[in-house]
């Protein structure tokens, strides 16, 4: 058995090691091994053969970041539960109704959050703004 | 040599992991022609299992093409951040009793923290890329991963509670009497569809959906950077597989057989199970497949950490 945290983690340094020099392998042979030609078209970006049209650097409505925010904000709900639910046979009825009252409130914060349309995607599920 | 050992064990583990992703390859072709009565590749070798090594001299040998309009240091630096975090995860899966890399306590919170992870992967891919398919194919990654994200941790709390541990180790042995996929049937389904969505396997492909975004997010990479995200994938796929054996289904415990016998057997199912899902399923909308995880499955998961709590309660 390993008796320090460094004895503990030993493994996984080796792991990590190992695993990077895997990876490097595979991208420093295809490097080496691969022949190279160049023409102009190839060196355009892929549109179907088409010749691309304006910039992809250019800004665009990430409908998305919303659900960053939130996905952040249950993941902290998340990183509470790993701890509670490894004592919880030890604390019992009293770490139930923690957890009752927790999950009741996230989730109603979960519903205003769907009925506000945060989690509405597509247009026709947009609920209309009103003025 | 101690430390010999444990090097021994972490090249057995990552050549293991690697020679099944490659075969994989073969398995999926194969699988897939059977269900969708064809043959799929039966000319290289016995059963075309040579298949795999002609697939892996082509594509080393292909040109490694970096493409000049794009930022090239995260160009090349995306797929190697995908295969390494997916072998990394492999460090704390027990393939049977002794058979593991670390036996950390806290194994389970290092898959996850790894599988998060590989998100930016295919966000760095994606961006790095400078194409507007690529862009919109890693910007879909990042919002189906980190939806699915939330609940892969959850689904898994009713494991912990039962198992009180991290230590998949000891999740595997808490399991002697009953494998938790019965008490933990609701939370099985919910991992499973989490681990799907993942490692973006299909139904849940939409970040390299071909018939939309022409390969998402590595339609720039050719050559083994491309592999590499194949790799990755399948890595991944055996990863999930390896998860749900051991939270779910008892890990290597089984009668009669060694414990790594019955280990690979459930494996193998499952990864089965998963290319039977691409045989047999369409590709949802984008909208659908986020309501899916935000107003099914994250409510679901809830219930199912509050309903295990209580029945724990009642029983013990």
């Amino acid at each position: 058995m390993p008796t320090s945290v460094a004895e503990e983690y030993f493994p996984v340094v080796l792991q990590v090691l190992v695993a990077m020099a895997i990876a490097g392998g595979m991208i420093a042979a295809s490097a080496l091994l691969g022949h190279r030609v160049r023409n102009p078209v190839k060196d355009q970006p892929y549109e179907c053969g088409i010749q691309p049209e304006g910039s992809p650097r250019e800004r665009f409505s990430v409908k998305f970041y919303l659900v960053a925010m939130i996905f952040i904000l249950l993941d902290i709900e998340t990183v509470f539960l790993y701890p509670w639910a490894v004592v919880y046979r030890e604390l019992r009825l009293f770490a139930f109704f923690e957890m009752l009252v927790f999950v009741v409130l996230i989730l109603s914060g979960f519903f205003y959050i769907w009925k506000k349309g945060a989690l509405a995607w597509s247009m026709e599920e947009k609920p209309r703004e009103k003025q | 040599m101690n430390g010999l050992y444990q090097l021994a064990v972490v090249f057995g583990v990552l050549v293991v992991a690697l020679t099944i992703a490659a075969g994989l390859i073969w398995l999926e072709r194969r699988l897939l022609a059977l269900w969708q009565d064809r043959y799929g590749p039966n000319r290289v070798g016995p059963f075309g299992l040579f298949q795999v090594l002609a697939d892996m001299i082509k594509i080393f040998t292909k040109e490694d093409w970096t493409a000049p309009f794009a930022d090239k240091a995260t160009f090349i630096l995306a797929p190697a951040i995908i295969v390494v975090t997916v072998l990394l995860s492999f460090a704390v899966v027990p393939f049977a009793p002794g058979i593991v890399v670390a036996d950390l306590d806290i194994g389970l919170l290092f898959f996850l923290g790894m599988s998060s992870l590989g998100v930016y992967s295919v966000v760095l891919a994606g961006w790095s890329s400078d194409n507007k398919y690529s862009l919109l194919g890693g910007m879909r990654a990042a919002a189906q991963m980190l939806s699915y994200e939330v609940f892969m941790g959850l689904s898994l709390m009713g494991v912990v509670v039962l198992a009180g541990s991290f230590s998949l180790t000891a999740i595997v042995e808490a399991q002697r009497n009953l494998w938790f996929v019965v008490p933990q049937f609701l939370g099985f389904l919910l991992f499973m569809i989490a681990g799907i969505a993942e490692t973006r396997r299909l139904p849940f492909d939409l970040p390299e959906a071909e018939s939309e975004l022409i390969a998402g997010y590595h339609a720039e990479y050719s050559g083994m950077k491309f592999g590499m995200f194949f790799v990755g994938e399948y890595l991944g796929i055996i990863l999930i597989s390896s998860m749900i054996t051991v939270l779910f289904f008892g890990g290597w415990l089984g009668p009669v057989l060694p414990g790594i016998v019955w280990f690979l057997i459930k494996v193998f199912f499952f990864i089965a199970f998963f290319i039977l899902l691409r045989a047999a399923l369409p590709r949802p909308r984008f909208d659908q497949l986020m309501s899916w995880g935000w107003k099914v499955m994250l409510p679901l998961t809830l219930a199912n950490v509050l309903v295990t709590g209580a029945l724990v309660l009642a029983f013990a």
